[in-house]
């Protein structure tokens, strides 16, 4: 069975199978209840499953993930909603230091089986703390598990697998990509949690992203086979812990590596990736492993943000120059 | 909905410093809906018509200026906007208790405040149509930059009033030597840690600062309820700070209240926590819907409330104005609504070059590269169409 759907309806599906396949779900947040969340990905679970199951909570994001961790230690799997990228950080501290090493410091004894949702990147026009990309700090942190989706398929299904892992995990979802549609095979996950796909095979170069720039990444790759490139996508789902086979696979084919993501470039998940592949297949490596990123600056002002922002230009020019070498 | 608030019961209570608090189920209220002027206990209005006339024209050119930003937003010319309707009363009442060495902290919504201290209108528009970040002088107009992430200017603006104690601009013999800080912030914001811990700090040192929450009613979908089972103002007893509710729709009311405030402050008694009892008239910002979450019927009651028509009745009625005084009014605001619908046009366009030397002080070398790899793959686009 298979149904077309926008990323957002995708979500809101795989929430509603996730609440009706275990009691023991429930999801919290801001505006989450009649409201459906301001980006409407829990539109009607209020009303369908009530409100002891879909919580409007009070405005306070360390308050939401801090007692979603207490109802997780009571057996529950609590899947919270922070409403924008750039208001994760009042409940940094209990991300970072509570829920990411619950397990650890009960010597094992304890996990905390939760998802905290964030609508993550740029591109929407929107004001200041609208339009981060905090993955590089989740994926610094031991303990936690960082996914997160492209396409409507893999949204509809990674949101219930994070929603069954034992682990926690928190689940960005690329806002530009809310609205664009894709098909949904609603009986039959298409991979594990943890793969990443390849999303177009190719022989020159391997493109690696995630989330919001796979789809920039595809039409570069489009764009550079009418000039007789063949360009490798892959999407990586999982930004922590990272399918190291699949890349490192890709890679000793094709000799070329171009990292693309919104986040700043220091510190982001591209520097940790150049550093692996430059371990594993230094001697299949025909040239250094590109970044093509968000500059070291704060998200700049909207009017502003296609330049900031990797664009279908900014890959096919990182392309030209790995070929170059 | 104000029924849904409990009994109306008050005490006055005398702090040990001397001073007293009124504490009201309802609120201080000293200009009725319909524009009558009600005495109220503990505080007393001593301003003249000159000022509540002034005070009217704050309201109606700051409900001018947001009318005509929610239009440009429906344009298609700003991103966003946070529109204040139905809050003018609380903003310029309290504006107007603001005196020079005063220091305010908004969230951002307090548009006629801002306004009232003098920030151009078009650089407010800056921010919200995306050509800048938050484009004011804050030290010269004495009004910090809007904040975007709730209830944290609650602990920005206490650190800066820990600042002016030890500067020694509290307490002094002479008042014009004092100065305070208000800070605003929404009823949804008294959830967030960092209010309640700003509220531990100005309580802990006697922090010259004055709480101004601006108690709307909803943070976007959620009702107050969800935020409080108490009376917002009665929070600020935990802490050990004085409490006040006031008809925030009522301009007399939140000038006298806020001034008060800002007197204890500046006189060294500490901080106080005033609760504003207004309503968001509109949507939470032009993204927002309301229609989803609350009834037509409470808007309308709200309505009846308007905080400009009471003043506007009241003042009419003791012939302190007269029609010709608001036809002049009404040209100035048609003045202010051309200037900020052509200028907000004619907002020049940033370029993403000058925001490298924004970033640190000094631009570290590794970023100067960034900027110089930018500008040269830039520059081999010229004389294309823009990307
Ligand atoms: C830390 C944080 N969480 C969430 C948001 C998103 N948000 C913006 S305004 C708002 C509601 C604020 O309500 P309230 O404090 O009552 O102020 P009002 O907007 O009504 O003036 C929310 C949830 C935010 N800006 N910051």
């Amino acid at each position: 069975m298979s149904e077309t759907m926008t990323m957002a309806k995708a979500l809101n599906a795989g929430l509603r199978r996730a609440l009706e396949a275990d009691p023991k779900v429930v999801l919290a947040g801001e505006d989450i209840g009649q409201l459906g969340g301001v980006f409407r990905i829990t539109e009607h679970l209020q009303r369908d499953f009530g409100p002891e199951r879909v919580i409007d909570s009070p405005l306070a994001e360390s308050g939401i993930v801090g007692t979603a961790l207490g109802m997780a230690l009571r057996g529950y799997r609590p899947v919270v909603e922070i409403q924008f990228d750039g208001f994760v950080y009042p409940a940094f501290d209990q991300i970072v230091s509570q829920v990411s090493r619950m397990r650890f410091r009960s010597m094992g004894r304890l996990g905390v089986p939760m998802v905290v949702r964030i609508p993550y990147g740029g591109a929407i026009g929107a004001i200041e703390h609208h339009s981060e990309s905090p993955e590089a700090y989740f994926a610094h942190t031991p303990g936690l598990v960082v996914a997160t989706p492209s396409t409507p398929l893999d949204a509809y299904w990674m949101i219930q697998q994070a929603v069954a892992s034992d682990d926690p995990v928190v689940f960005l979802e690329p806002k530009r990509r809310y609205h664009e549609k894709g098909e949904v095979d609603l009986t039959e996950p298409p991979l594990a949690f943890d793969a990443a796909r390849v999303v177009l095979e190719g022989t020159d170069a391997t493109l690696i992203s995630y989330g919001p720039m796979v789809k920039t990444c595809v039409e570069a790759a489009l764009a550079a086979s009418t000039e007789g490139r063949s360009l490798e996508v892959i999407d990586l789902r999982s930004v922590s812990p990272l399918d190291d086979a699949t890349i490192r696979a890709s890679v000793e084919k094709t000799g070329r590596a171009i990292v693309v993501h919104e986040a700043i470039r220091s510190g982001g998940i591209g520097g940790e990736i150049a550093a692996r592949l430059q371990e594993w297949c230094f001697y299949s490596l025909e040239a250094p492993v590109l970044r093509v990123t968000g500059y070291d600056l704060p998200y700049p002002p909207s009017r502003v943000e296609k330049n900031y922002l990797p664009d279908l230009d900014r890959i096919l020019d990182a392309v030209d120059r790995s070929m170059a070498d | 909905m104000t029924e849904r608030q409990g009994p109306d019961a008050s005490e006055t209570v005398v702090t040990p410093g001397g001073t007293r608090i009124v504490r009201s189920e309802e609120f201080i209220q000293l200009l009725t809906p319909e524009g009558e002027r009600v005495e109220a206990e503990g505080f007393t209005y001593d301003h003249d018509d000159a000022t509540i006339a002034a005070n009217l024209r704050h309201m109606v050119l700051g409900r001018r200026f947001d009318t005509e930003a929610t239009a440009l937003q429906r344009k298609g010319q700003l991103g966003l906007w946070p529109p204040a309707l139905g809050q003018e009363a609380a903003q310029v009442g309290s504006g107007a208790a603001v005196a020079d060495l005063d220091m305010i902290f908004p969230s951002y919504r307090e548009h006629s405040v801002a306004l009232m201290r003098g920030i151009d209108p078009l650089d407010m528009l800056k921010t919200f149509r995306g050509t800048a970040m938050v484009d004011w002088d804050s030290v010269a107009h004495r009004f910090h930059l809007y904040s975007f992430v709730i209830g944290t200017q609650a602990l920005h603006a206490t650190g800066y009033a820990m600042g002016m104690q030890r500067d020694g601009v509290v307490g002094n013999p002479d008042p014009a030597d004092n100065g305070a800080v208000l800070v605003y912030f929404g009823d949804g914001a008294t959830s967030q840690g960092d209010v309640s811990e700003a509220l531990v700090f100005a309580a802990s040192y006697d922090a010259p600062v004055v709480f101004f929450v601006q108690n709307n009613q909803w943070a976007i979908s959620e009702p107050i309820e969800r935020q409080s089972r108490i009376p917002l103002y009665r929070r600020a007893t935990g802490f050990g700070i004085p409490s006040v509710r006031v008809d925030g729709n009522d301009v007399l009311a939140v000038q006298a209240v806020t001034e008060w405030a800002m007197d204890r402050a500046r006189r060294g008694e500490g901080p106080t926590f005033i609760e504003a009892f207004t309503y968001r008239m509109g949507a939470h910002t032009t993204s927002d819907d309301p229609t989803k979450y609350r009834e037509r019927a409470e808007e309308e009651e709200w309505r009846g409330k308007d905080p400009i028509a009471r003043v506007r009745s009241y003042l009419l009625a003791r012939g302190a104005i007269d029609q010709a005084w608001l036809d002049a009014l009404e040209a100035e605001s048609e003045e202010l609504g051309v200037r900020v619908r052509e200028g907000c046009l004619e907002l020049p366009e940033p370029v993403l070059e000058d925001y490298w030397e924004l970033a640190y002080a000094t631009l570290p070398p590794g970023l100067a590269e960034q900027r110089d790899a930018y500008l040269a793959y830039e520059a081999g686009f010229e004389g294309e169409d823009a990307r």
